[in-house]
C-alpha cells in the first residue's frame, strides 16, 4: 500500500520520461529514445507485437538496453494505417510498419538519428520539413479527455497512470470533498452518460446515493460494446485502464458503495487481460482496497464477462446477466439506482463516461463545461469505420459536424466515391443523410434527424451501399439477437425482416411500407426495453431519408446501388463483347448462349446471378445493372 | 442451439479441474456464468454431461443451467473444430463485403456456418465485430486475425492451417 507522498515520489520519478510524449519542446532535452509502439487490438491484428520482439532483439544485439526503451500503449487512434510506431524525442510517426522496416529504422533513425522520410505519413513531409503528427488533419482537430492517456502511456504500468495526475482525483475526492460535493461536480460538469441515451451523470449518481452507508449499493460500469463496428470502449480499456478504475472509485464514494463489477465483453480478450493487470497493481498500490489513502472508504472491484448477448448492453439485462441469469431485461421502473443489482441500489455508467469523470473532479466543473454545446457538454469519441479512409478511433468536442469528422479527420470516402450516409447509434441508432453534413453533432441534434449518439460507432456508406440491405442488416441482427421476453421485440422485428427480406427479393408492394411503418411505431410503443424500442430506427430513418430507394426495389424492381442479388441483372454489352465464348464456358446455369466471335447473350431466365461471366470476362463486356 | 450427437470424451483430469474452479466460485454472488465461462475453457464446449456436474456441484437446477447456456452466444453444446472460422459480421466488416467472405469460406470448406467439417478440422462461425474495424472485412482463423479480406485470399489462408 502506498501512501499520498509515495504515489508524489512516483510521479516525480516518472513524470520526465512520460511528459515528452505529450510535450514536444521538452521532448528535445530528452536524453533517452522512446519507441512507441501500438497495442491496441487493430495494431496487434497487425503484428505489431512480431515488431516489439523485433526491436527488442535489435536494441540488445547493439547494447543500447540503457539508451533505448520500447514502450507498447494502447490504441493511436489512425487504425486504417497500423501498425503504428512514435519515436521520441522528434516525435516521428511511422505507419504500416512491418518487419523489414523495423530493422531500417532502427539503424537509420534510432542509431543514425535520421528519420526515415519514405515511412511517414504524407502530410509529415512539407517542403521538407517535417510537422510533428498531432498537426496532421487526422489529429489537428481533435480534442483529447477521454482518450488522453490512450496510445501515449503503457496501460499495463500504474506509474505512468500516476505520471499523468493519475488518482489525484480519487485522492481529492475522499481527501478534501463531501460526497454530496463530488455528485454537485459531476452534475455541474454537465456530463452525460456516452453509451446511449444521454441521461446526466451527475443526477444518476444523486439518485444512487439516499440512504448512504445504511444499505449495500454497488457501482457497475457497462463495457459490453455489442454495438457491431463501435470500439470506443475496447480502447478506452485498452489504452488507459486505471482512468476506469479511478472513477468507478469515486462514484463509489459518492453514492456509499464499496464493491464495483465491470462487465466486460468476451471478446475483447487484450481488454481483460490489461484490466486484469490494471486492477491487480490498484490494489497492490492501495487505490483499491480498505480504507483507501487513509479516509477509511473501503472499494473494490469485480470482473466479470459477457457471453456473447447484445441485449446485455442494456442495464437491467446487463445486471440480470451478473447475477448469473439469462440476461433478459426487466420493465422500469424502478430503476437501477433504486433497485439495481442483487436488488442493492446501483449507478451503472459506460467505460467512456466514466474516462471523463477523475479530470473532472481534479480540475473541476467549469473546466470540463467549457467544452461543448448548451446541452451536451465536452467531448465524444467515435469509432469511424466503413467508407472512409482513416478508419479509427477519433475524439472530437460535442457540436463538430459531421463534415468534419468525415472529410476533414477521417480522409474522406475513398476511391472517389459518393458519401451516401453516416449510420450512428448502431441497431438503435438511423442513418444521417448528406442533406445533414453541417448539422452539429451533439445528443439533441441526432435526434432530430432520426438517429441517436449511441455509443459512438460511426459508420460511413456510398453510393455503392443499398440503404434497404442496410436496414435489413440491423433488423437482422437485432432479430437474433432478441431476448424473446417480450412479443413486440421477438415478433414484431421477425416480421418487419420478412417484409425487408421480401422487398430486397422482388416482390414487394407499397402497401408494404406502410405495414413497415405501423409496425415499426407499434414496436417503438410497446417494446419492454431500450434495445426493443429503438429497433424500428433504421427503417424509420432509411425510409424517411432514402424512400426512392425502396420504391426502386418495389415499384421498378431495381436495386440502384446494385447489392440487392435478386433485383440484379447481368447483361453483355454487344458493342464491347468480342465472342470468346469465356463466359458461356464459365457459366454454372448454362445461361449464356451465342457462337464464336458473336456478341453472346445471356437468358435472364435461367441466370442465378453468381457474377461469374463478369469476374471471367477479359474485355468489361459484363455489366450488373 | 445445435446440440452434437458426438459422444462425450471428457477425463478425469478435466473433471478435476472443473471441480476445482467449481470451488474457487461457489460461493461468489453469481458465480453461474464464470463457471459455465471456465469449463467451455476446460471441455472446448458444454454438452448434458458438463452441465450436469456444475448442477450437481453447486445445486442450481439443470434447466436454469441449460437456460443460461442456449440463451448466450458464446456457449456452444457442440464441439469445435481444431481451427475456428470466425468471420466477422459486424456493420464495418458487412458494409465492405464480408458476406461474400463468408460465403467463400462455406464453398471452399463445404460446410455452413455453426457447422464443423467430418474430420473435425475446421468449424465456421460469425460473429458481430472483434473491434478491429479499421481492418475490415476481417476474418479469425484458430486466433489468427487477417484484415482486409478478400473472397480470394479466403483458399490460401485456409491451405496454411494443415
Amino acid at each position: 500500500m502506498k501512501s499520498l507522498q509515495e504515489l508524489k515520489e512516483i510521479k516525480e520519478a516518472k513524470q520526465d520520461q512520460v511528459n515528452i510524449r505529450f510535450n514536444p519542446d521538452e521532448a528535445e532535452a530528452a536524453e533517452k529514445t522512446y519507441i512507441l509502439v501500438c497495442g491496441g487490438t487493430g495494431c496487434t491484428s497487425n503484428h505489431s507485437g512480431e515488431l516489439i520482439d523485433k526491436l527488442t532483439q535489435l536494441i540488445e544485439d547493439a547494447g543500447k538496453n540503457d539508451d533505448v526503451t520500447i514502450i507498447q500503449t494502447g490504441c493511436q487512434g489512425l487504425c486504417a494505417k497500423g501498425p503504428i510506431l512514435v519515436v521520441h524525442p522528434g516525435n516521428v510517426f511511422y505507419q504500416e510498419v512491418n518487419i523489414d522496416m523495423v530493422e531500417r529504422i532502427f539503424n537509420e533513425h534510432i542509431i543514425g538519428g535520421t528519420p526515415i522520410e519514405e515511412y511517414l505519413m504524407v502530410e509529415e513531409v512539407t517542403e521538407g520539413e517535417f510537422i510533428p503528427y498531432v498537426e496532421s488533419a487526422f489529429y489537428k482537430d481533435q480534442l483529447r479527455l477521454a482518450l488522453r492517456n490512450c496510445g501515449r502511456i503503457n496501460p499495463e504500468d500504474i506509474d505512468e497512470y500516476i505520471a499523468r495526475e493519475g488518482y489525484e482525483g480519487l485522492a481529492k475526492a475522499l481527501k478534501e470533498m463531501t460526497p454530496d460535493e463530488v455528485i454537485q461536480t459531476v452534475l455541474d460538469s454537465g456530463l452525460r452518460g456516452r453509451g446511449g441515451a444521454g441521461f446526466p451523470t451527475g443526477k444518476k449518481w444523486m439518485f444512487a446515493a439516499g440512504n448512504r452507508g445504511e444499505v449495500t449499493k454497488y457501482v457497475a460500469c457497462n463495457a459490453d460494446e455489442g454495438d457491431p463496428g463501435a470500439f470506443m470502449d475496447r480502447s478506452i480499456l485498452e489504452g488507459d485502464p486505471h482512468s476506469v478504475i479511478e472513477a468507478m472509485a469515486i462514484a463509489g464514494y459518492a453514492i456509499g458503495a464499496n464493491q464495483g463489477y465491470i462487465y466486460v465483453r468476451a471478446e475483447y480478450p487484450i481488454a481483460v487481460d490489461r484490466l486484469k493487470i490494471a486492477l491487480k497493481q490498484a490494489r497492490e498500490y492501495g487505490v483499491l482496497g480498505k480504507d483507501i489513502f487513509g479516509s477509511g472508504f473501503d472499494f473494490d472491484i469485480d470482473l466479470r464477462l459477457g457471453a456473447g448477448a447484445f441485449v446485455c448492453g442494456e442495464e437491467t439485462a446487463l445486471m440480470t446477466s451478473i447475477e448469473g441469469n439469462r440476461g433478459e431485461p426487466h420493465a422500469r421502473p424502478p430503476f437501477p439506482a433504486v433497485k439495481g443489482l442483487f436488488d442493492a441500489p446501483t449507478v451503472l455508467n459506460n467505460v467512456e463516461t466514466y474516462a471523463n469523470v477523475p479530470q473532472i473532479i481534479l480540475k473541476g466543473a467549469d473546466w470540463f463545461s467549457r467544452y461543448g454545446t448548451e446541452t451536451s457538454k465536452g467531448t465524444k469519441v467515435f469509432a469511424l469505420g466503413g467508407k472512409v479512409n482513416n478508419t479509427g478511433l477519433v475524439e472530437v468536442p460535442m457540436g463538430t459536424t459531421l463534415r468534419q469528422v468525415i472529410e476533414k479527420i477521417g480522409g474522406g470516402v475513398p476511391n472517389g466515391k459518393q458519401f451516401k450516409a453516416a449510420q450512428t447509434g448502431g441497431p438503435s441508432g438511423g442513418c444521417i443523410p448528406a442533406e445533414s453534413y453541417d448539422v452539429p453533432i451533439d445528443y439533441e441534434s441526432l435526434k432530430e434527424i432520426g438517429s441517436m449518439m449511441g455509443s459512438g460507432g460511426m459508420i460511413v456508406l456510398d453510393e455503392d451501399n443499398c440503404m434497404v440491405d442496410i436496414a435489413k442488416f440491423y433488423l437482422g441482427f437485432t432479430c437474433s439477437e432478441s431476448c424473446g421476453k417480450c412479443t413486440p421485440c421477438r415478433i414484431g422485428t421477425k416480421r418487419m425482416l420478412e417484409i425487408l427480406e421480401k422487398i430486397t427479393d422482388g416482390r414487394g408492394e407499397l402497401e408494404d411500407l406502410d405495414r413497415l411503418e405501423d409496425l415499426a411505431k407499434y414496436i417503438q410503443a410497446n417494446a419492454l426495453c431500450g434495445l426493443g424500442q429503438t429497433a424500428p430506427n433504421p427503417i424509420l430513418s432509411t425510409m424517411e431519408h432514402f424512400r426512392d430507394e425502396y420504391v426502386a426495389h418495389i415499384v421498378d424492381k431495381k436495386c440502384p446501388a446494385g447489392v440487392c442479388k435478386a433485383l440484379l441483372n447481368y447483361i453483355i454489352d454487344p458493342e464491347k463483347c468480342k465472342g470468346c465464348t469465356k463466359c458461356a464456358r464459365n457459366c454454372p446455369a448454362g445461361a449464356i448462349t451465342g457462337t464464336v466471335k458473336q456478341p453472346h447473350v445471356i437468358d435472364q431466365t435461367k441466370c442465378i446471378k453468381c457474377g461469374a461471366c463478369k469476374e471471367n470476362c477479359a474485355f468489361s463486356a459484363i455489366s450488373r445493372k | 442451439m445445435k446440440v452434437s450427437n458426438v459422444p462425450f470424451k471428457g477425463t478425469k483430469e478435466q473433471e478435476a479441474k472443473l471441480l476445482e474452479v467449481i470451488a474457487q466460485y461457489k460461493d461468489q454472488k453469481g458465480a453461474l456464468m464464470p463457471i459455465m465461462q471456465e469449463a467451455q475453457e476446460i471441455y472446448g464446449y458444454l454438452p448434458y454431461q458438463v452441465q450436469k456436474i456444475i448442477s450437481d456441484q453447486t445445486g442450481i437446477p439443470i434447466e436454469k443451467i441449460y437456460g443460461v447456456a442456449t440463451f448466450y452466444a458464446q456457449f456452444s453444446m457442440s464441439p469445435k473444430g481444431k481451427y475456428v472460422v470466425s468471420v466477422c459480421l459486424g456493420t464495418a466488416c458487412y458494409v465492405k463485403g464480408s458476406g461474400n467472405v463468408l460465403e467463400e469460406v462455406e464453398k471452399v470448406l463445404g460446410i455452413s456456418d455453426g457447422e464443423c467439417t467430418p474430420d473435425g478440422k475446421f468449424s465456421i462461425e460469425t460473429c458481430r465485430c472483434v473491434g478491429a474495424c479499421g481492418l475490415a472485412p476481417v476474418m479469425i482463423v484458430g486466433g489468427d486475425v487477417y484484415g482486409k479480406m478478400t473472397p480470394d485470399m479466403v483458399a490460401g489462408i485456409l491451405a496454411k492451417y494443415e
